[in-house]
């Protein structure tokens, strides 16, 4: 049964029609999800007694970030997927994919650094976090930028499976060497959420806005998955019937 | 033909090319020499600054003269053919390109490791790190040479290939940078650095195991 | 607590603002961006067919 939803996940046709009509209803609940995460961000959560209200920063910052590492992640597994069983769609997914996770991790540093200014004067911070997430956007453009220069599809989008396999495997290993080099030279640290103890008043609400990017990724990853397909598939029958119907 | 005898005569033949144009082997070398020396000039030539920033100014410097001579690991193969023909040899194509990433080493980055000493006392290293230096050289510039085979075997095909080449690779090289250049830092102060060393060296045999295999997963995708 | 308490976030208004307007940016942006290309490609590709329908 397993196999048989592969096989569907395989037909782009099926994917097209499907996430037509999920779109929608993805987008509503991650709407919904926004909009109550926001007012938790904003107006439920107390004021931290040492950051007064800039702390609310993290409620965009830690889940941009997380999804920065989501996505990749994501890719890189879409970049396995791809190589071994040759699927479609996996490549779609893959490079669809792509620029979403660079405006996740273009959001993580812009707002990492709006909210070091007011707390250690500096507009950027070279510590473990931060220095990860820009070396992050530098793999993601990476990927984007090999994608665009090779003009064949199918082998753009190899190049570019085997490029995310290689950066996520790295990715660990660039992390926890900035972690290293960060913590040898005495930086200021982004330290909030190390500690255990975050009132549950202050969690919740960061939970929910990581659901609602995670949903926001899925409506935004299918509506370029659909222009992708449309322009892959130009020639085939299902989607000249498709434009007919349109 | 068995697989160490390939892999001997393909060594034998890209270091016998290479020595054809032997004024083209010291590029990277006086590129190395060249960075190193702008360092003092552009922030000023205190000795006590330029001894502290020594480590990573040489390790930099290194790591940007081994991305420039990356480009000669497979390009010249690929525009007369011979790229096309090792892959279609019977031996394994990761075992080829361990022998012309071994051969780039010898002649782009052996030639780093030596002049690196020098260097290092030009900034004001102390002499108790030079020895730390030529070692995390030692142990880096080999993994420098793996993992920007993978960049350049999956730019190898592209007309503009060395631009996006540095955005590919650089990322990759962070982590060497910062034990490498971290180990001769420690030594300068005279700490202990053999934790930073057994970590380089890991690297090395990280990316000996690994970064074979995804190169020649990246010719074949490169050449398809 | 009043709206212009609100919007003034204690004294760090510029901050938290500017964060939030920009994830409003980008989160708009990579929705319209891929509103726009498939009006543009549908567009494309229906005036494509047509016209290998009627080759004149």
């Amino acid at each position: 049964m397993f196999g048989n939803f592969f096989h569907k996940m395989a037909s782009p046709p099926w994917f097209y029609r499907i996430s037509g009509k999920l779109i929608p209803w993805v987008g509503a609940i991650c709407a919904l999800l926004l909009l109550y995460g926001l007012y938790g961000a904003l107006v439920l959560a107390p004021a931290d007694y040492q950051q007064g209200d800039s702390f609310r920063i993290i409620y965009i910052h830690v889940p941009a970030a997380w999804m920065s590492l989501f996505i990749y992640v994501l890719m890189a597994v879409c970049g396995v997927i791809t190589l071994v069983w040759r699927m479609k769609m996996a490549e779609v997914v893959l490079i669809t994919s792509a620029p979403i996770g660079a405006a996740f991790t273009f959001l993580a540093l812009v707002t990492g650094s709006l909210w070091g200014k007011p707390m250690w004067g500096t507009w950027w911070v070279w510590d473990g976090r931060l220095t990860s997430e820009l070396i992050l956007l530098f793999l993601y453009l990476g990927v984007i930028a090999l994608h665009n220069a090779i003009e064949d599809r199918q082998t753009a989008a190899k190049a570019v499976a085997i490029l995310a396999i290689v950066g996520v495997v790295n990715v660990p290993i660039i992390h926890y060497s900035v972690e290293w080099w960060s913590t040898l030279h005495q930086g200021p640290t982004i330290t909030k959420l190390d500690k255990p103890s975050i009132h549950i008043d202050m969690l919740i609400p960061l939970l929910v806005m990581a659901l609602a990017f995670k949903l926001y990724y899925v409506v935004a990853m299918l509506m370029r998955a659909r222009v992708e397909l449309l322009e892959r598939e130009r020639n085939s029958k299902w989607a000249k019937e498709m434009l007919g119907e349109l | 033909m068995s697989i160490a005898s390939a892999f001997l005569a393909l060594l034998r033949r890209d270091l016998v090319i290479a020595f054809r144009r032997r004024s083209e082997m010291v590029n990277p070398l006086l590129f190395f020499v060249l960075v190193t020396s702008l360092f003092p000039l552009g922030v000023g030539s205190q000795p006590k600054l330029l001894a502290l920033m020594a480590p990573g100014v040489v390790w930099v410097a290194a790591l940007l003269a081994a991305l420039l001579s990356l480009d000669t690991i497979f390009r010249s193969d690929f525009e007369d053919g011979t790229l096309e023909q090792l892959l279609l040899s019977a031996q394994p194509v990761s075992v080829l390109v361990i022998a012309k990433v071994l051969a780039h080493w010898l002649i782009t980055g052996l030639p780093l490791l030596l002049m690196a000493p020098l260097l290092g006392t030009f900034l004001g290293l102390p002499s108790q790190a030079i020895g730390t230096l030529v070692l995390s050289l030692l142990f880096g510039t080999p993994a420098l040479s793996l993992i920007g085979a993978i960049g350049v075997a999956l730019t190898v095909g592209l007309r503009k290939g060395g631009v996006i080449l540095s955005l590919l690779v650089l990322p990759l090289y962070v982590p060497i940078l910062i034990f490498g250049a971290g180990a001769v830092g420690n030594a300068a102060m005279g700490i202990d650095a053999t934790a930073q060393m057994y970590i380089m060296a890991a690297f090395l045999i990280f990316s000996l195991t690994l970064s074979p295999v995804a190169t020649a997963a990246a010719l074949r995708v490169s050449l398809s | 607590m009043s709206l212009a308490e609100f919007l003034n976030m204690g004294g760090y208004a510029v901050y938290v603002w500017t964060s939030y307007g920009i994830a409003a940016v980008v989160l708009i942006a990579n929705l319209v961006i891929p509103m726009q290309k498939h009006r543009l490609v549908v567009a494309r590709l229906r005036r494509r067919f047509r016209q290998e329908q009627n080759p004149q």
